[in-house]
């Protein structure tokens, strides 16, 4: 049951603390996400000033990069991802612990950027996986990583236990396998993924 | 029984058990309920690298590699001794380097028995 908000604040000004399960929960689910510990390009570089003391990412409980997809709930795609990593990049999320979030970072991650007409290099890896939030730039100052990281949060709190949009994890339903995809003799295979990346249709 | 001096050891004993099973208990039970787990082939797979993994974690390793390893180790520890014997060399007395050409010998002699064993063949 829903606590009126404003109701909540005028207990909050006598020392009443009200809250709910659900905030508690998405309250500890939001403030320990673990990134896994992988970089692809030169937006690398940014993902670890980010990191390091000046931007400190630890205000927001998620400066434990972990080495191993098991141990980590948020994949940063943060570069350049060729089409030689891409199943690598896939098969990795594949094999991260649920409810998982991905931050695509960078021009290169969510469209190929630069490299975008380039024969070698995967135009967005949001057609592999579910891509959470976007951030464009090339490099995005690690400002802009900061404020994803925030808007992932905001997402995480918004999720309800229950019923529609709830997490993944609590969701039997919620697809947990997404398709490698294989070197083919063009072009990865398949292109994209079922029902995570819609094909546009090119109107000429 | 509750006048024995250790009964209150044993109630704070009894407290602190639940106080660890207690989260661990409600963690298992939270994620029982509600968190179905969604197994697949490539989330169980072995390898933690992206890579595909290939055959099995439970193989043979060649028993010839732990002998190496043990020779090696061997050899490795005499050179430690070794070091300062040779910079306190000249200041030693015969006891002193007796001992360490004993020392020295017996280790010689166990290369020169795994040797003739062998060992230091790489088949
Ligand atoms: S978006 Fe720019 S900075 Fe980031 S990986 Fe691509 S080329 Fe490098």
């Amino acid at each position: 049951m829903a606590v009126d908000q404003n109701l909540k604040i005028e207990l909050g000004k006598q020392g009443i603390f009200v809250t709910t399960i659900e905030e508690l929960y998405n309250w500890g689910r939001r403030s320990s996400v673990w990134p896994m510990q992988f970089g692809l390009a030169c937006c690398a570089i940014e993902m670890i000033a980010t990191t390091m003391a000046r931007y400190d990412l630890a205000r927001f409980g998620a400066e434990v990069f972990r080495p191993s997809p098991r141990q980590a709930d948020l994949m940063i795609v943060s570069g350049t991802v060729t089409k030689k990593m891409a199943p690598q990049v896939v098969r990795l999320y594949n094999q991260m612990a649920e409810p998982r979030y991905v931050i695509a970072m960078g021009a290169c991650a969510i469209s190929g950027g630069p490299f975008k007409q380039g024969y070698n290099v995967l135009k967005g890896i949001d057609r592999y996986i579910p891509v959470d939030v976007h951030i464009p730039g090339c490099p995005p100052r690690p400002e802009a990583l900061i404020q994803a990281f925030m808007t992932l949060q905001k997402k995480i709190d918004g999720q309800p236990l229950t019923g529609e949009g709830r997490p993944r994890h609590l969701d039997a339903e919620a697809q947990g396998e997404f398709a490698v995809p294989e070197q083919g003799e063009h072009d990865l295979e398949p292109t994209s993924n079922k029902g995570v990346w819609p094909v546009p249709i090119t109107i000429r | 029984m509750a006048s024995s001096s250790y009964f209150s050891l044993s109630v704070l004993f009894v407290a602190a058990l639940g106080f660890g099973l207690a989260p661990l208990g409600l963690a298992w039970l939270w994620a029982r309920v509600y968190s179905p787990p969604k197994p697949n082939a490539i989330k169980n797979a072995i390898y933690e690298c992206g890579l595909e993994s290939k055959g099995d974690a439970w193989m043979g390793f060649r028993s010839a590699y732990y002998l190496y390893g043990i020779i090696f180790l061997i050899f490795d520890v005499e050179a430690v001794f070794l070091l300062p014997f040779a910079v306190a060399f000249t200041g030693l007395g015969a006891a002193a380097c007796a001992a360490m050409l004993v020392f020295v010998l017996l280790l010689v002699e166990g290369l020169a028995w795994a040797w003739a064993k062998g060992v230091l063949t790489w088949q």
